[in-house]
């Protein structure tokens, strides 16, 4: 029996995993411990720099920038599960579905393209004013902005899988529509979801940061990269490590996990499915 | 007992005939060979007949399967029948098995869909015995690989496990040995032949050496038509249609 084992590290993948790594573990750490309480206001410590106690200085309140970081890593996450999970739900099935079946499919294809026409922010901001501005409702708007990204990925792999002989010989032995979708296509296609899962990943915690900024996204007092951020604007000229620190904490997340996802491409190329 | 008879079979696409006026009969316990050059209508016909054809194509005429009607038959009716009663293995083992599961499992799921084992672990440990029929080294062992781990023999033996799991009254073959190497094709069409002791076969190739060591009868298939039938003896001994005679002259056989 010969076993053919392809791994192949690129930097790229090992990169972005550390970078991931290191938000995931930001986040779990904070749930146990932080150097202070995220929370705390004191104004007798506002605004002071980098020192011992306070490795990354505080913000206006006297809030401690390092546990504000790490809480703040907790609501980047739930936002990119949250976002991601929405969209993958409902994104895969309508694609697999729409690659299935021919006249169902092109409408599928078609409403998709409507969806796609509208800016994912734009969408953010009308459920918020609708349904009330939370990390919640920004996020599945986020979420259902995504959709069509995913149908079109589900759709295009199954389309290739459905020409292919296994499905032909699927069918020769009997199966049908559901369980060819369940067993055969699903896992042929899972690499390329999660590779367009990472990057809708990153995609997402931008927006979140983007729309907590405009006020959208995250209330205070629950700490948000984005919100801090917003924060820091009118301090800029005078403060620029309040805009830096945040700043650096998105750019790391949103590196990571456009990374992992390339990363992920390479390692689940459509060539090579099923060689694990 | 007549297992398939086909009448006047016709395919085309749009007004291209692909496969025009083909009949023939196979008997239980009948092994017949469809034999004729790329693109003469083969895979068409054993398309048709599993009610395989893709949408763009048209078919005429009848397929009767026992006594069902198979062209025109809905999909759901179809897909009973199909891997129960009437099977099919392909000509490129590599790319016939999805790649993402055990070979085991996908054996053990044919029988599964057609309720022929009572549960999962029942159908598992059929899968296993059906993988030693075939003589897959350590059929146990074997279950749980995945297809790229199993050589092109390997494969073509699990395809023919998953054919033969639900013991069809017809089985397929469309030229199951063309990808593999000499040894490995006289083994395969040993088993397909032990395979298929009392029930029907229809066997596709080009190579004439395998119809006269598998089939009773054979079919010639020329340009989308059925130009001569008859026993392997006589078609090959006294070919009536000059394309017959072109294919045992270029052949071995012909020359032996």
């Amino acid at each position: 029996m010969v076993t053919t084992e392809t791994r192949r590290r690129t930097p790229t993948l090992v990169v972005g995993t550390i970078l991931v790594v290191l938000v995931v573990l930001a986040a779990l750490v904070s749930f146990i411990w932080t150097p202070h309480d995220a929370l705390r206001v004191d104004a007798s410590i506002r605004l002071m720099g980098p020192s011992g106690d306070y490795l990354l200085g505080t913000d206006k309140f006297g809030r401690d920038m390092v546990s504000q970081i790490m809480v703040g890593a907790r609501t980047t996450l739930y936002v990119g599960i949250v976002a991601v999970g929405v969209a993958a739900l409902i994104g895969t099935p309508l694609g697999i579905l729409a690659g299935m079946t021919r006249w169902l499919g092109e409408f599928i294809m078609r409403v998709n393209d409507l969806v796609l026409a509208f800016p994912a922010l734009l969408l953010a901001i009308m459920f918020g004013a609708v349904f009330g501005a939370s990390t919640l409702t920004a996020m599945i708007a986020i979420g259902i902005a995504t959709v069509p990204s995913f149908a079109r990925i589900a759709r295009s792999g199954t389309l290739q899988v459905m020409s292919t002989e296994y499905v032909l010989a699927a069918r020769a032995a009997g199966r049908r529509g559901l369980r060819i979708a369940v067993r055969h296509v699903l896992p042929n296609i899972s690499g390329l979801l999660i590779v367009q899962g990472s990057v809708s990943f990153a995609i997402a915690v931008l927006s979140e940061a983007a729309l907590s900024f405009l006020g959208f996204g995250t209330r205070p007092p629950t700490p948000s990269w984005g919100r801090m951020l917003q924060e820091s604007q009118e301090l800029l000229a005078v403060q620029p490590r309040l805009a830096l620190v945040p700043g650096v904490a998105i750019a790391i997340a949103v590196l990571g996990f456009n990374l992992l996802g390339d990363g992920l491409r390479d390692r689940l190329d459509p060539k090579l499915a099923g060689r694990r | 007992m007549t297992v398939l008879t086909v009448e006047n079979l016709g395919v085309s696409s749009g007004d291209t005939h692909l496969v025009d006026h083909v009949s023939f009969e196979i008997g239980q316990g009948e092994r017949v060979g469809l034999i004729g050059e790329s693109g003469s209508g083969k895979t068409l016909t054993a398309a048709a007949v599993m009610g395989l054809l893709s949408d763009e194509l048209t078919a005429s005429g009848s397929v009767l399967f026992g006594n069902k009607e198979i062209l025109g038959a809905r999909e759901r009716d179809l897909a009973r029948l199909r891997g129960r009663d009437m099977a099919m293995v392909f000509q490129e083992p590599m790319t016939a098995l999805n790649p993402t599961m055990q070979v085991g499992k996908q054996v053990a799921e044919v029988m599964l869909i057609h309720r022929t084992q009572r549960d999962r672990r029942s159908a598992r440990a059929a899968a296993v015995e059906l993988l030693e029929l075939v003589r897959l080294p350590e059929p146990r062992r074997a279950a749980k690989a995945y297809p790229h781990q199993l050589s092109g023999g390997q494969r073509q033996r699990v395809m023919l496990a998953m054919a033969l799991a639900n013991n069809p009254s017809l089985l397929i073959c469309d030229e199951p040995t063309t990808a593999l190497d000499v040894t490995v094709q006289k083994q395969i069409l040993e088993l397909i032949v032990a395979g298929t002791r009392g029930s029907a076969l229809l066997f596709i190739t080009h190579d004439l050496a395998v119809v006269a060591s598998v089939c009773d009868r054979v079919l010639v298939m020329y340009e989308g038509r059925i130009v001569e039938g008859g026993l392997v003896q006589d078609v090959f001994t006294a070919p009536r249609h000059r394309y017959t005679q072109q294919l045992l002259t270029f052949s071995e056989l012909g020359t032996a």
